[in-house]
């Protein structure tokens, strides 16, 4: 059976939840080969073939960590020599596009970003984008090459499937251009305990309605009862009240969780491009006319500093 | 020695009107007002303050686009960059990523550039990949999504804000950056920079100039196809209820109903 190149996003050999999904997508496609880099790379290999990766490439090299991106476009490139796959599938992070983008045109293949479906067609596999703030849906395809499609997190069930997921080593050369970015130091994001905002299956979002930092804490709270991400919009990041890192929308992070809270947020249009395709969105406004009732399945026209401890307090409670 | 700062803009559709596609599945632009994209403001704000910290800088301000397009370079000419070149050619029409990035290695490249800057992402396609591309194709380092940037003694060095940690990125010139909207708030126009702007050469060029034939780009040399774009049906409308005491309950009611408590 056909072969699907699958780069495998971790960290220090934890494999992340939106590469899981991944091999639920390629294996519509063909058999999935997934490649894992850098430090750990080895030690994916056991929840990857749980996951249907058939086989796993590996490569190790400080390249990955001291250099940016370029390094993995040539080791990805190895592997799709290596290979010859039918399709090359990535997530959607800011560097698992770089690193699509770079081997698409490498290959000579076109390259489609930000899927949030992907399905075997009869001319190759067949991905879902939304466009315009998700107010259209297109189906696109590659037409020349070998299709690379990069995947936003949440896009399909992580489903296992058992297969071989043997370890292979994959021999890298770097070219010249591998080490022309150096990383020269490395800060990792303080963890704060909630899943990453991007992945969570839940994400609660807080705005200018939450007036000030010292009140965001009313927000980390509902979404700790519900094990979600914490995001903000745009408002709140420039006022300083919570960090850049968990901006939802435009210039932000794309979400597209499960359920979706937005607490006094207005929903401009820039927030909606980042959260409108969550399959389920709450907001809780007091301001009724707010743009973001028109995107709700479930509205609270209402002061969020009653409504939000209300909530918070009863989901606690049924969980007992 | 003059440094030499090429920065990329897009000229898009003001996102908060009705965007749409056309017949072809391209971006309609009748009826829709367009811009300068917002985040390559950030682009030439930075591109601006590394000229004024180098001996002596000149910025050139390159978009490819139709005859509107031009709006976009005055913008930024009024910030302040000092020329524009305009690549307008009606065989670009439907060019995909890997046409526009083709387009703009070979204008930037004709121009002469020591670094190159563009903002994170446009804000219609918002694929992020162009700046990417772009130093693949000139076969530079990419030095991009930064935060923070700054250029020294033919060096650029920034901040990179990535998923999971933050990182500290340097590389020689030529490089091509791209910065995000943390970088720093962009400058708005002053009545002299627009004044100013209505005198700065603007050059054109189209695909001959640059060397370039047409089946390599427009619609017929993009490397994916649009088969359908279908306009999301407008939700159904929500329940909305007014919290008159029980808000936050009726609401954890309708979560568990969903399953999700």
């Amino acid at each position: 059976m056909a072969e699907v190149l699958v780069l495998v996003d971790h960290v220090d050999g934890a494999v992340r939840k939106p590469t899981l999904e991944l091999l639920t997508l390629a294996r519509r496609i063909g058999d999935p080969v997934a490649v894992a880099l850098g430090a750990g790379a080895g030690a994916t290999a056991g929840v990857l073939g749980e996951h249907g990766a058939v086989r796993v490439l590996t490569a190790d090299a400080p390249e990955f960590a001291e250099y940016l991106v370029v390094p993995k476009v040539d080791a990805l490139q190895a592997a799709f020599e290596a290979v010859s796959p039918v399709a090359v599938l990535v997530v959607s992070s800011a560097e698992g596009k770089e690193v699509a983008a770079r081997l698409a045109l490498r290959v000579g293949s076109g390259v489609i970003t930000d899927a949030t479906d992907v399905e075997a067609g009869e001319q190759g596999p067949v991905a879902t984008q939304a466009a315009f703030a998700a107010s259209y849906t297109t189906r696109s395809r590659v037409s020349r090459g070998v299709p690379v499609i990069t995947v936003k997190p949440n896009s399909a069930p992580v489903e296992p499937a058992a297969a071989a997921g043997a370890v292979e080593g994959l021999s890298v050369s770097f070219g010249a251009a591998a080490t022309g970015t150096k990383v020269t130091s490395r800060t990792p994001r303080e963890s704060t305990g909630r899943p990453e905002l991007t992945e969570a299956a839940i994400v609660v979002s807080g705005g200018r309605g939450v007036n000030g930092a010292e009140n965001f804490p009313l927000i980390e709270a509902l979404a700790d009862s519900l094990g979600a991400a914490v995001g903000a919009s745009r408002a709140a990041v420039d006022a300083g009240w919570y960090p850049h890192t968990s901006q939802v929308g435009q210039t932000g992070k794309s979400v597209s969780p499960q359920l979706y809270i937005a607490s006094g947020i207005s929903g401009a249009i820039q927030h909606r491009a980042g959260m409108q395709t969550s399959k389920t969105i709450v907001a809780i406004n007091k301001d009724a006319e707010a743009p973001i009732f028109e995107l709700v399945d479930y509205g609270v026209v209402g002061d969020l500093f009653a409504v939000v401890p209300q909530l918070t307090e009863e989901i606690n409670t049924r969980k007992g | 020695m003059s440094l030499r700062i090429v920065v990329c803009v897009k000229y898009v559709p003001d996102a908060t009107g009705d965007r749409r596609f056309a017949d072809d599945l391209t971006l309609d632009r009748e009826d829709v007002d367009g811009l300068l994209s917002e985040l390559d403001e950030y682009a030439v704000e930075q591109a601006l303050q590394i000229a004024d910290g180098a001996d002596d800088a000149e910025i050139t301000v390159v978009t490819v686009g139709p005859e509107d397009a031009k709006d976009a370079l005055r913008k930024a000419l009024s910030m302040g960059a000092d020329r524009a070149v305009h690549v307008e050619d009606d065989d670009l029409h439907g060019s995909d990523v890997m046409g526009t990035s083709l387009v703009l290695a070979k204008a930037v490249e004709k121009t002469g550039y020591d670094l190159v800057i563009c903002g994170m992402a446009s804000t219609d396609g918002v694929m992020g990949v162009l700046p990417a591309l772009l130093a693949e194709r000139l076969g530079v380092p990419q030095v991009t999504l930064l935060s923070e940037v700054a250029v020294a003694g033919g060096v650029v060095t920034g901040r990179r804000d990535g998923d999971t940690a933050s990182e500290q990125v340097e590389a020689s010139l030529p490089a091509v950056v791209s910065v995000t909207d943390q970088s720093g708030e962009a400058r708005y126009p002053s009545f002299k920079g627009i004044m100013a702007a209505k005198k700065k050469p603007v050059e054109s060029l189209d695909l001959d100039d640059l060397g370039l034939d047409a089946d390599e780009v427009g619609l017929a040399g993009a490397w994916t196809a649009v088969d359908s774009a279908t306009e999301r049906p407008a939700r159904t409308a929500g329940t909305i209820v007014k919290d008159e005491g029980e808000g936050g309950r009726q609401l954890a009611e309708f979560l568990v109903g969903q399953k999700f408590i």
